[in-house]
């Protein structure tokens, strides 16, 4: 593994919920979520019952790494914003920094504007949340605290128990 | 690149199924979806054509239980294996944790085998990644047909890195957890190496 792998802990955990609960209400969406570039569910706020979360962020990840791909056979770094409108929801997708996904879905209680205007703000202070992450991380690879955490004591037996 | 939430108490690694058009990636899935248990999976997404070539990923989710209090979850991908396909299938090797090559044992797809071989390598380097350092498990498919290459044939044509492999028989299932017990094996315990 290459050593960036993305980690969490509590802490950020809950201002990254907090900050999209915030999302949410101030674009009035019906729901927003957080994804991981490679597909993996971070977080999301809202009505997610009737929705298949991990699908949604495999698909989302898939849909941003496509139109990166036809970027960059256009000579453009990337698009960072992504808009699909439907006849009842529309999906506004948009990164934040190299690593993470930001996706709200609105209805015609909201409005493009509203979204774009309140999604430029929350990018602000989850990217902000994230480079703390990155410090943390850093911090605690220098102590060797990591090392020290529930990998080490994976046994053989534990892994074998997964697949009986 | 996995995932570690030590909030949710959750770890998700990425496996993704490489091989020639055709060789069974997408019949892996498959297999593995319907022979697992309904609350350890999420749904199978496959973006095929009308002919059911996978045109961009299949993608199936897998929490198949815990380890020390740690959900574990098994992001599953394959390519898509037409030769056409080439700029699909970089993307969805990035952030791999771990690789299956399915190998179609039929003399005639040999060639094909090994071209699919090498476009992994170069694909994975451009990422940054060797595959002698990535967890890695080799599939010998389809050894039900009657047109096949011997087992050491086959190996010594694709497995110059000598890892474990498999033989398979991806429409009824033989082979195929073992070949995803491998690469599942590896990748947690080369987490257990960086963590
Ligand atoms: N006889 C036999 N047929 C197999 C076996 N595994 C897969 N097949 C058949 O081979 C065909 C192709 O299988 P897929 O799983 O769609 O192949 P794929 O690798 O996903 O192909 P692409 O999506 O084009 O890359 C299907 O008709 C399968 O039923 C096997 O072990 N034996
Ligand atoms: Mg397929």
């Amino acid at each position: 593994m290459t050593g960036s792998d993305l980690v969490m802990y509590e802490e950020e955990f809950l201002k990254i919920e907090e900050e999209l609960q915030k999302l949410r209400r101030q674009a009035n969406a019906k729901v927003v979520f957080l994804v991981d570039k490679n597909g993996q569910l971070i977080a999301s706020a809202g009505e997610t019952r009737d929705i298949d979360t991990t699908s949604l962020a495999s698909l989302t990840a898939g849909n941003i790494a496509a139109t990166g791909g036809i970027a960059r056979l256009l000579g453009e770094r990337e698009f960072t914003i992504l808009f699909h409108e439907g006849e009842k929801d529309n999906i506004h997708i948009s990164l934040i920094g190299q690593r993470v996904i930001l996706v709200v879905i609105f209805d015609h209680r909201s409005s493009l504007g509203l979204v774009r205007l309140r999604v430029k703000k929350a990018t602000e202070s989850l990217s902000n949340i994230f480079d703390d992450i990155s410090r943390k991380v850093e911090k605690e690879r220098g102590e060797g605290k990591l090392e020290e955490s529930i990998f080490a004591e994976i046994t053989d037996e534990d892994i074998d128990n997964l697949f009986r | 690149m996995s995932f570690i939430n030590y909030s949710s108490r959750e770890i998700n690694c990425k496996i993704v199924y490489y091989g020639p058009g055709l060789c069974g990636k997408t019949t892996n899935l498959q297999y593995i979806y319907k022979r697992t248990n309904p609350n350890q999976k999420g749904k199978l997404i496959s973006l095929a054509t009308e002919t059911e070539r996978t045109l961009f990923f299949d993608f199936l989710p897998l929490a198949l239980g815990d380890i020390k209090g740690f959900r574990i979850r098994f992001h599953l991908y394959t390519v898509p294996g037409q030769v056409f396909y080439a700029a699909s299938r970089k993307l969805i090797l990035k952030g791999v944790d771990g690789v299956v090559f399915v190998a179609d044992s039929q003399i005639e797809r040999m060639e094909s085998n090994i071209e699919s071989f090498d476009d992994l390598k170069i694909n994975l380097a451009e990422q940054g990644y060797e595959l002698e350092r990535l967890p890695f498990t080799i599939q010998y498919n389809k050894r039900d047909l009657s047109n096949i290459v011997p087992l050491e044939e086959m190996d010594r044509l694709l497995n110059h890195l000598e890892v474990q492999w498999f033989e398979a028989v991806a429409i009824t299932g033989k082979g195929v957890f073992e070949t995803l017990k491998s690469v599942a094996k590896q990748v947690l315990i080369e987490l257990k190496k960086h963590y």
